[in-house]
């Protein structure tokens, strides 16, 4: 059983949520990435997801365009990020880590090199934004067969008949994209994700997880009721930026996700 | 038509006959665009295909083409220049005569069309130069849309005379501050925009880029010029051109040109990158001369990027073939070789702009005077009883600052 499969059924066992932190590789530092995510797991999240910085995020809101651009001035690249998991899993062998990004830089590092590197790296699952099922030959087949899953999103204006589809293809978790917009974006609407989640359930046996737009306790516990886990991605990225601005401390940096992610995992328990 | 056009073998037929069901041109092309834009592709795409064979709206776009641009534009032979050049008759397509200066507004009437009949009240565009931006306010402002056009920061204040002219259409001009504030942020940004607003919102893209089903029906609204140039020939010279040249960009105005000839094997096809200050020097916008595929807005296309897959940022004189990526139908063009691509360097570029402009009398876009620069070398290298046309793309008038500048003069 897979890493991602594996702590989903020991949620559901517990009758809890997911917390799923996303964080932008490389920023403030590679290095600190890799503190950020031993933090964010001992803040009790379940699943990471570490976002390739890419010159063109055509599908994120202001606050991780802005991560991205920061990350790419320390010249980050998809090769860096596989080294940070790395780095992570010589002390955590339990937290599944997913990455999220454009396709190009796959493109670039080559789907078989990528696949390789990837499983020795102990990446569990990947979500490439730009990359619809329709477009996922071969790279798809390849991540199956090296066990990583692949994750991908459902968005508001998905039809039934495409989340089927989707659904069919998809392994390890659904993202559903919870408002049309971009990452980041303003006002959920907690009563129509409930609806959109609910149909998902119907036609799969994936865990759904719902991200975009969820910033506090207080809309990840209004989400989390109404789904299998929450992706809090701007506000913590955002976070993250103010504390290393304010100081360069890494111990600083942990402090402040220990106390931010803390709240949300004790809302979404409570 | 009464020309010698022969029957096409079977591989001819497939190669007018692309993209397939999905987008693709061989490899290239395709649709990489995030879920929640996918519907909106589908619906676009299954109007389109309703609306291209539907009687009524090809009798609105061709009676548009006619009287509000001013179609067809001519064929015009540049005796002055051929005497000049000493090799092949050069011909001129004159989409510079169009209405809003360009062959841009020949794309931006369909979309527009396109958008009044799927209902929707408010486009959006990228715009580098402005050019796409000034054609799309100007459809906006005609149909009563509500418009709104993403632009560079860096490009707006180098194209100060077209943002206002966008404004005096009533078009509202956002400034792109992310990544390197040009045409390529532009259109992330549009792209946003059109993810949050997909509702009710119309997403004109000026060129043959972007996800399925955009590089198809702006080449099927560009390729009026091809049909024209392509008729015109055969009654002005008795026969077909023996060549073809084309700026690139992202390659609208040279599909355009292009793809009715794309059977006709004996028709030589050129498009003209920009080598800015040469392609030796990295400074450049010439995918298709140096790039390696791979995918950006929505397509797999050749691309400038870093060893990583960053998007490289690119350089040319002219704002219009400032762009990293290319039209995938040229790519795949250039990949079987329909097609060859060359780059001209913005010093060679800008004397074309004043070699036409003194002996023809004609002031050309800084985009179209490398296709005249590389006409010049083409024809050189033709016979005297040999054809080539070149397709002007637009005139030079927004030009005139930045060549003023470059001769040291305030205008
Ligand atoms: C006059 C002119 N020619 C050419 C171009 C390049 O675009 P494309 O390659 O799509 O024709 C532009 C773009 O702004 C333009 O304004």
């Amino acid at each position: 059983m897979s890493r991602i499969q594996t702590t989903f059924e020991q949620l559901k066992t517990a009758g809890r949520k997911a917390l799923i932190p996303f964080i932008t590789t490389g920023d403030p530092s590679l290095q600190a990435t890799v503190s950020i995510m031993h933090a964010l797991a001992e803040a009790g999240s379940d699943v990471i997801e570490l976002g390739i910085p890419f010159s063109d995020p055509s599908a994120d809101g202001p606050v991780i365009q802005a991560a991205s651009e920061r990350a790419l001035k320390n010249k980050v690249s998809l090769r860096n990020v596989l080294e940070v998991v790395a780095s992570f899993r010589e002390t955590n062998q339990t937290v599944p880590v997913v990455l999220m990004g454009y396709l190009n830089p796959f493109e670039v590092y080559g789907y078989q090199a990528f696949v390789k590197d990837a499983s020795i790296a102990g990446i569990d699952g990947v979500l490439i934004v730009d990359m619809p099922p329709e477009e996922s030959d071969p790279f798809a087949g390849l991540l199956k067969d090296n066990d990583i899953d692949l994750i991908y999103l459902i968005a508001p204006t998905t039809t039934e008949q495409r989340a089927r589809m989707i659904c069919e293809q998809a392994s390890g978790y659904i993202y559903y994209v919870s408002l049309k917009g971009v990452t980041g974006a303003g006002h959920i609407d907690v009563a129509e994700v409930a609806s959109k989640v609910n149909s998902l359930k119907a036609i799969t046996e994936l865990p759904v997880g719902v991200g975009f737009g969820i910033k506090d306790a207080e809309s990840a516990t209004q989400v989390g009721a109404v789904s299998d886990g929450v992706v809090m991605g701007s506000a913590l990225v955002n976070l993250i930026y103010e504390t290393s601005c304010k100081s360069g401390k890494s111990e600083d940096t942990r402090e402040a996700i220990l106390e931010f992610m803390g709240t949300i995992r004790k809302a979404l328990d409570s | 038509m009464s020309d010698n056009r022969h029957n096409p073998s079977r591989e001819e037929v497939e190669l007018s006959g692309l993209p397939d069901e999905k987008g693709h041109f061989g490899q290239y092309g395709g649709r990489f665009v995030a879920e929640t834009l996918m519907h909106a592709l589908d619906e676009l795409q299954d109007t389109y295909a309703r609306l291209k064979l539907d009687p009524g709206f090809q009798r609105e776009f061709d009676q548009d083409l006619a009287h509000y641009v001013g179609r067809p534009s001519p064929l015009y032979f540049a005796k002055r220049l051929t005497e000049e050049v000493g090799g092949a008759q050069i011909y001129l397509k004159r989409e510079d005569l169009n209405h809003t200066g360009a062959h841009k507004v020949n794309n931006t009437v369909g979309q527009a069309l396109l958008a009044k009949y799927m209902g929707k009240q408010r486009v959006i565009a990228e715009t580098g130069a402005g050019q796409h931006g000034v054609a799309t306010a100007t459809v906006a402002a005609r149909f009563g849309m509500q418009c709104q056009v993403y632009m560079g920061a860096e490009d707006i204040a180098r194209q100060t005379l077209n943002v206002y002219r966008m404004k005096l259409l009533g078009a509202e001009v956002i400034s792109v501050e992310s990544g390197s504030r040009t045409l390529k942020d532009a259109m992330n940004e549009a792209m946003r925009d059109w993810a949050t607003n997909v509702e009710d919102t119309y997403y004109i893209i000026g060129t043959v880029a972007g996800p399925h089903p955009y590089p198809m029906l702006v080449r099927d609204f560009q390729a009026v010029i091809g049909r024209e140039a392509r008729q015109q020939c055969l009654k002005q010279t008795g026969k077909l051109p023996d060549a073809l040249v084309a700026c690139v960009g992202g390659g609208s105005n040279a599909i355009g040109l292009f793809h009715p000839f794309i059977e006709d094997a004996s028709v030589r096809m050129i498009g003209v990158e920009a080598g800015g200050d040469g392609i030796e020097t990295g400074n450049h916008a010439a995918p298709l001369c140096v790039g390696q595929p791979g995918v950006l807005h929505g397509n797999r296309t050749y691309l400038m990027e870093d060893e990583a897959g960053q998007i490289s940022e690119t350089h040319s004189i002219s704002a219009g073939l400032d762009y990293p990526g290319v039209g995938p139908e040229h790519s795949w063009l250039k990949d079987i070789k329909r097609a060859e691509y060359v780059a001209i360097n913005d010093d060679e570029a800008l004397a074309a702009f004043h070699l036409l402009t003194k002996i023809e009398g004609i002031i050309p876009a800084l985009e179209s005077s490398h296709a005249i620069a590389q006409v010049c070398k083409t024809a050189k290298q033709m016979s005297k009883d040999e054809v080539v046309i070149v397709n002007l793309s637009g005139r030079g008038d927004k030009d005139i600052h930045t060549v003023a500048g470059l001769d040291g003069i305030k205008v």
